[in-house]
């Protein structure tokens, strides 16, 4: 097996749009996809995440613009005839089939005997983890054995392509979290391009190479889960990953370095590089994740600045801790996290406390 | 919630269902020209009389003839109509359906009629073929109501598998469709029968000088000393008919169980 | 903004509905259209010796309208219409009620499958029987006389619109207990114990949260009971001895019988037009009671 290196294209969308009748679902989408690459479709439902996925598939057509996989325009290609395979949603296992026949089923025009085809089933179910599970009735497995399943059937026919339309969303919190990470790992394996389609943040960050976050049919910003995490470019993406507290600001001088003048923490300098796109009501605002403040308790020293602040909640996860507190001069409440260190007492509500902060962490929204 | 009452009453209200059936062996096995109390002894000399009757097999096998082609014409045509109206959005699509399932809320005296201006007018001959040609109309429906339901609980997804999988729309019918809806064509093939089968008034004048089987009771009415094996050919066919029911719901149900749906009872 | 792909994919799926569903389509057009278009031309033309003239008129509706003969069938089959489905309605409801709330849930489709078995023998035979229960010397007469309760028969038993009332209710049974027990299987089982929580009895919980959202089936059950029963022809002709004839039977009198096609013609369209109005009246009540529960 040869896999076409991570500089090259796999798939790619041309200005992609689509109606459906006067609904405008998918408004421009540009984006290239790489080979080899662990992709993922962010958003919340309706946001077309899902009607993207299936332009690959070739379960929907699009109004204009064009989907190229592999180089090919994908217009006139019908679905049975691409290079992609999907995981549905539902898994879509062939009820009246059994897992050996579900698996295979793609292999029909195979041109291979039928011992070499029962083996490739075997060793696919065997990639999977289903060895042994060959002859059970699809009806009688479980939510996690369906799902492999629907792997199986789709990975045996060595596609390009992947599609994964929210193949984790109707399992169980533990299984799913177990299925994430065999998901990389059997990515990693094969070197197949995969796309998940996802409206879970955490999923997201923790599975892919690259993310698009779309809202309302467009990709608001396409990024490495860290800098999408650091910098989101808008105070909508930043709202949707994590937990993000923002502070009414006033923008003072633009440069190199933009002078600020922000609620609570006073004048406040960052770099251009900490600018951002727009902030959701206009307003501009500085946004920073509860992990860039801490407490401050008596005898420390901040590494940047600090302010007084009291506590108003607190929230006690046995290995964190999440305050939400009111710096002085503001009316709103920030969340704030820490790990719990032994010795270090864990606050009540209504504590007056120094909170250190750091300029540096900041992203500003205009 | 429980009204302990209900559970009387609809025992008793079964035993009103079921007053008229339970009567008939009673009386096929009596051995009295009259239908009537007190019982006379056991005989089955009706059964007797009943068989000997050459124009009951006549009559018999034109049913058999118009019931299976009737079975056979309306499933098809019901599984063109329920495919188009579970998987495609086209013009008029209502209109058409309406149409089509029309016949549900027309009396029969009236369709019958209409179709037999019109074969009159056109000089096309009655026999078993205009009956046939009537039945389907009205059976149609039935068979749409089926297998649209039998389409219904198929998700669509399992489609979209079969084609991302390689296959093109003909093989994906065969080899997924239609083996996941088949218990509902045999449920349709069945229902649509056993209802061309007691069809009376198409039967009766669409048929010309052909008899079927329920026009061919509708005769014996008129003479008092046939009652009683009408009695035992009654007796035969629900027999025959609650044979048929439950070979349609063991259908019906293993459909269900294959495709993991959730059982909502009933064939209406 | 053109969109070649979109419409040539649209096109192909409107091309394939009309392609799969024409079949079907064409036959109804054919042998359902085709025939009620001929007769409503019938039903506006004048009726000749052994010939239909094309001549318009509205004679035919005048006669369905005014002649008291043809005004009391339509008025007999419209009375027998409302009393058979008052009754198997307002019977077959608790039955529907116990099998969707009483019965266990395995047990379901066999209680109703008890039900709807005897739907599925021969209606002629059914109908028959009937009229041996109910005949002078049927079974009940004989049967009580039998015991000694009566000397003589009760004569008011059959040949009436009471018997045929009777028959068609025990015919169309099923037609209501079904599509009543549908529409409480969808109801949700915990908006009754809300009921009770708030202070109903079970009594008024039934009456305030069960019936209104059971409208919807009773309102079908009407329908699907109603139609059938306007349009019968066995049961006045064997319960009824032919004397008292229905819809159906005067359009078979005047169609071969009396061989005036137009005023059969003109009488069919009426009892078509009388039950489409009525079907029309109930479907918007339904509409109305499922406007009021989304």
């Amino acid at each position: 097996m040869t896999f076409s290196s991570k500089s090259e294209t796999m798939i790619e969308f041309r200005d992609v749009h689509k109606y459906y009748g006067e609904y405008h679902a998918l408004r421009g989408i540009n984006a290239s996809i790489k080979a080899g690459e662990f992709f993922s479709l962010l958003g919340p439902s309706g946001c077309g995440k899902t009607t993207l996925l299936r332009t690959v598939a070739g379960f929907e057509g699009i109004s204009s613009g064009a989907v190229m996989v592999d180089g090919r325009d994908m217009a006139d290609v019908p679905p049975n005839h691409r290079p992609t395979n999907m995981v549905f949603q539902s898994y879509a296992i062939f009820p009246h089939l059994t897992v050996e026949e579900n698996v295979g089923f793609g292999l029909r025009k195979d041109p291979r005997s039928k011992e070499e085809k029962a083996r490739e089933v075997g060793k696919t179910l065997e990639l999977v983890g289903l060895t042994g599970f060959g002859k059970r009735a699809a009806h009688a497995l479980s939510g996690g054995q369906r799902q492999r399943v629907a792997l199986a059937r789709a990975l045996i026919l060595k596609p390009k392509v992947l599609l994964l339309d929210e193949p984790l969303s109707a399992l169980d919190k533990k299984i799913r979290e177990q299925m994430q990470v065999e998901l990389i790992k059997l990515q990693r394996e094969v070197g197949i391009t995969f796309v998940l389609v996802t409206h879970d943040q955490e999923e997201a960050l923790v599975m892919s190479d690259r993310i698009a976050v779309m809202f309302d049919g467009e990709i608001a910003q396409m990024d490495e889960p860290e800098r999408l995490y650091r910098k989101p470019a808008s105070q909508r993406v930043a709202n949707f990953i994590g937990t993000m507290n923002f502070l009414p600001t006033r923008i003072l001088s633009d440069g190199a370095r933009v002078a600020t003048e922000v609620q609570g923490l006073g004048l406040v300098e960052v770099d251009a590089s900490q600018v951002s796109g727009a902030a959701t009501a206009g307003q501009p605002v500085v946004g920073f994740r509860p992990e860039t403040l801490t407490i401050l308790y008596e005898g420390q020293q901040a590494t940047d600045r600090e302010a007084w602040a009291t506590v108003r909640e607190v929230v006690y996860y046995g290995d964190m801790t999440y305050y939400d507190v009111v710096i002085d001069g503001t009316d709103r409440e920030l969340r704030l996290s820490m790990r719990n260190v032994f010795g270090r007492p864990v606050l009540d509500i209504g504590t007056r406390t120094r909170v250190g902060w750091s300029p540096g962490a900041l992203v500003l929204f205009r | 919630m429980k009204f302990p009452a209900l559970k009387t009453y609809t025992v008793a209200y079964l035993l009103f269902l079921y007053a008229p059936i339970l009567l008939l062996p009673i009386f096929a096995f009596n051995d009295s020209k009259i239908i009537a109390f007190p019982l006379q002894g056991f005989t089955t000399g009706w059964f007797r009389m009943m068989w000997a009757d050459d124009a009951l097999f006549k009559a018999l096998r034109n049913s058999l003839i118009v019931g299976i082609s009737t079975s056979i014409m309306a499933t098809t045509l019901g599984i063109f109509a329920a495919r188009a109206s579970t998987r495609y959005a086209f013009p008029g699509k209502a209109a058409g359906l309406g149409l089509i399932m029309l016949p549900m809320v027309l009396p029969e005296m009236i369709m019958s009629m209409s179709m037999l201006v019109v074969f009159l007018a056109i000089g096309i001959p009655l026999n078993l073929f205009t009956i046939i040609l009537g039945h389907v109309l009205v059976c149609t429906p039935f068979a749409v109501a089926i297998l649209t339901s039998a389409f219904q609980s198929l998700d669509k997804s399992l489609e979209e598998a079969a084609q991302d999988l390689g296959e093109g729309p003909f093989s994906t019918f065969w080899r997924v469709i239609l083996p996941l809806v088949m218990p509902g064509i045999i449920s349709s093939a069945l229902i649509t029968f056993t209802i061309s089968l007691d069809e009376f008034i198409i039967a009766f004048f669409l048929g010309g000088t052909e008899t079927t089987l329920s026009v061919y009771i509708f005769g014996q009415f008129r003479f008092p000393a046939r009652v009683p094996s009408i009695m035992a050919l009654g007796t035969i066919l629900v027999c025959l008919s609650i044979a048929l029911l439950t070979t349609a719901e063991y259908f019906r149900r293993r459909g269900i169980a294959r495709t993991g749906a959730k059982d909502t009872g009933g064939f209406l | 903004m053109t969109n070649p792909n979109r419409t040539r994919l649209w096109r192909s799926e409107g091309a394939s509905g009309l392609t799969l569903i024409s079949p079907p389509l064409i036959y109804a057009v054919l042998m359902l259209a085709a025939p009620l278009a001929t007769m409503a031309v019938y039903s506006v033309f004048t009726d000749g010796y052994l010939t239909i003239e094309p001549i318009l008129t509205a004679q035919n509706y005048i006669d369905t309208w005014t002649d008291v003969l043809y005004r009391s069938v339509m008025l007999r089959s419209l009375l027998v219409s409302v009393f058979v489905t008052a009754a198997t309605v307002i019977l077959a409801y608790p039955v529907a009620y116990f099998v969707s709330f009483n019965v266990d849930p395995s047990k379901k489709s066999m209680w109703l499958f008890l039900i709807t078995i005897p739907f599925w023998t021969s209606y002629l035979i059914r109908v028959f029987m009937w009229k041996v229960i109910l005949g002078y010397n049927g079974v009940i007469n004989s049967g009580l006389k039998a015991l000694h309760i009566i000397d003589q028969p009760l004569g008011w038993l059959n040949y009436n619109v009471g018997a045929m009332v009777l028959t068609l209710a025990h015919a169309y049974a099923p037609f209501a207990i079904l599509p009543i027990y549908v529409a409480l299987e969808k109801i949700d089982r915990s908006l009754m114990e809300a009921g009770q929580d708030l202070g109903e009895t079970r009594w008024t919980t039934f009456l305030r949260v069960t019936l209104p959202l059971s409208m919807p089936g009773v309102i079908a059950a009407v329908l699907i009971v109603f139609i059938p029963t306007i349009g019968d022809y066995v049961t006045p002709n064997l319960i009824g001895g032919g004397k008292i004839p229905m819809i159906a039977n005067a359009i078979e009198k005047l169609m071969l019988k009396a061989d005036n096609k137009p005023l059969g013609s003109a009488i069919a369209i009426s009892a078509m037009l009388i039950v489409g109005l009525v079907s029309v009246l109930f479907l918007f009540l339904n509409r109305r009671f499922m406007r009021g529960q989304r």
